[in-house]
């Protein structure tokens, strides 16, 4: 697929196709500006691309209509790396909130949300506002809410972006428990120690292109 | 529970912007309170058109010195007329019965008036009032005749004057909408600000556009409702104050405004006010929120 947004001189993705199978670990990787968010914000159906097609869980969503979307992004969850929690409301409101919005009960959200908080290590921790956990901390919350809904895919947007190396390997640890229950994960990030040590498949991409695509791959 | 969410954070979005949310009220008030008055005002002017022209006449009257033959032919030719409905033929004594019981809190006028100083008229009443000109037309010239003069020219001007009080309260009503219409694009604004963070985290999980749009909508909604409810409050005070009271002097002249009127006004005030608030939410939603 080919995406080009306007004003720009040259495609932010050109001519890339990749095909990732269902509970893979995919991380995209490459320098800034190479097109990476633009794979996330079109498997989000935020951007559609100019050209061929975007398939998410067998489905064609390249020409999905907008009232569509928010019944679609049901099946994806979302972390990225400025956690995007919501300050006045505890950690465990904060992923009790994802599911109220969709509709789910209150007493849904009161069997689901401890589950899925003693899940990412906050057992304990679950009436802690965001200002009172470290980034470590909200970003598991942030993970938590990505996953309460148990989404078929998970993309983390340079999830560990704002975090120390050790707080990003125990991130990792969690999304690698994640991926473990069958949920595919996509990550784009910049963290070479994170894939190095992973060892996980590597899509590379330099100005819109695919330049490598490695099964148990390494940062390079 | 999503009733119940929903209903909160109307609540929690009227308040948290308190001064913006009482100046949209006001706004929509006022407004809301011209068109209703406009309304009542309308309805009004019809039932005193329907009441005045029904009862109109037009009076012929007649020469001091006229003759017995002018006054026979001129009553043979109105008996004759098509346009005239009736005639009635009031002489100088009845003149006088008139005049005296007309200005009966004057006595000296009815003292320094004599019966025979009164001319003799003929009062005509029209198969249909607007066909005044051509009675005129037809009888100014007929010998012994004086003067013709019909009620109704006196009336279109009182007319002319409500439909005109009607119309700037209408003015008025649509300028204040329009004030009201931008302080409810503005609430909006300033709202889904206060709530980005929010919005964007329901629009992350999915949730569906209307439970994002719904709060916001509402919110302005029920600003227009307690605007049209400030606006009844305005119109039953009007009511009270002024035809009931310091203009209840006009009364036999005014149709009166009954409670009936008022209520009746009412629901459409409300739907004015709740369906100009709720379309403008959402088109500023449309632009502002792009769900």
């Amino acid at each position: 697929m080919t995406k080009t947004y306007p004003k720009a001189s040259r495609p932010s993705l050109d001519n890339v196709s990749v095909s990732i199978e269902k509970g893979e670990f995919v991380f995209f990787i490459g320098p800034s500006g190479s097109g990476k968010s633009t794979i996330i914000k079109m498997l989000l159906h935020e951007v559609a691309p100019n050209k061929g097609r975007v398939v998410v869980n067998g489905k064609d969503v390249t020409s999905m209509r907008s009232w569509k979307r928010p019944h679609f992004r049901r099946s994806i969850g979302c972390v990225f790396q400025d956690f995007r929690l919501l300050p006045n409301r505890t950690a465990y409101e904060n992923v009790a909130f994802a599911l109220e919005v969709i509709g789910k009960t209150k007493a849904v959200a009161r069997r689901v949300v401890p589950e899925v908080l003693e899940l990412v290590g906050l057992g304990g921790k679950e009436h802690r506002y965001p200002h009172e956990l470290s980034g470590g901390e909200q970003q598991r919350v942030a993970v938590a809410r990505a996953f309460v809904n148990r989404p078929l895919i998970l993309l983390a947007d340079e999830p560990t972006g704002n975090l120390d190396p050790d707080t990003s390997i125990e991130i990792m640890r969690l999304l690698d428990r994640i991926n473990r229950t069958g949920t595919t994960v996509v990550m784009v990030t910049h963290d070479s120690n994170i894939v190095n040590q992973m060892r996980r498949r590597v899509v590379e991409i330099e100005s819109g292109r695919i330049v490598r695509d490695q099964a148990r791959g390494v940062y390079g | 529970m999503r009733v119940k969410y929903v209903l909160s954070e109307v609540l929690v979005g009227l308040w948290r912007n308190v001064t913006m949310s009482i100046a949209m009220i006001i706004t929509m008030a006022v407004s809301l309170t011209m068109l209703g008055a406009s309304g009542l005002m309308y309805r009004q002017v019809d039932d005193m058109k329907d009441l005045y022209y029904k009862n109109i006449q037009v009076s012929i009257f007649m020469e001091q010195e006229v003759s017995e033959q002018q006054r026979t032919d001129l009553q043979t030719k109105l008996d004759s007329d098509p346009l005239v409905k009736e005639v009635i033929y009031v002489d100088k004594a009845q003149a006088y019965e008139r005049f005296k019981s007309m200005y009966q809190d004057a006595p000296d006028l009815v003292n320094a008036v004599k019966p025979d100083q009164l001319p003799e008229s003929f009062r005509l009443t029209l198969n249909n009032p607007e066909q005044y000109k051509s009675v005129y037309d037809q009888y100014k010239d007929t010998e012994g005749v004086e003067e013709i003069v019909d009620q109704s020219r006196l009336l279109d001007k009182i007319f002319n004057i409500l439909t005109a009080i009607q119309n700037i309260a209408l003015a008025a009503a649509i300028v204040m909408a329009v004030a009201a219409l931008l302080l409810v694009a503005n609430t909006i604004q300033v709202a889904a600000y206060s709530k980005r963070r929010e919005v964007a985290v329901m629009k992350l999980v999915g949730a569906s556009n209307w439970f994002i749009q719904a709060p916001f909508v509402l919110e302005a909604v029920v600003a227009g409702l307690i605007g049209s409810l400030l606006g009844l409050v305005a119109l039953v005070a009007a009511k009270y104050l002024l035809f009931d009271g310091s203009l209840s002097a006009l009364q036999g002249l005014l149709s009166p405004i009954t409670w009936g009127d008022i209520l009746f006004i009412f629901p459409l005030m409300a739907g004015v006010g709740g369906l100009v608030s709720a379309g403008t939410a959402w088109i500023t939603l449309r632009f502002y929120l792009r769900v």
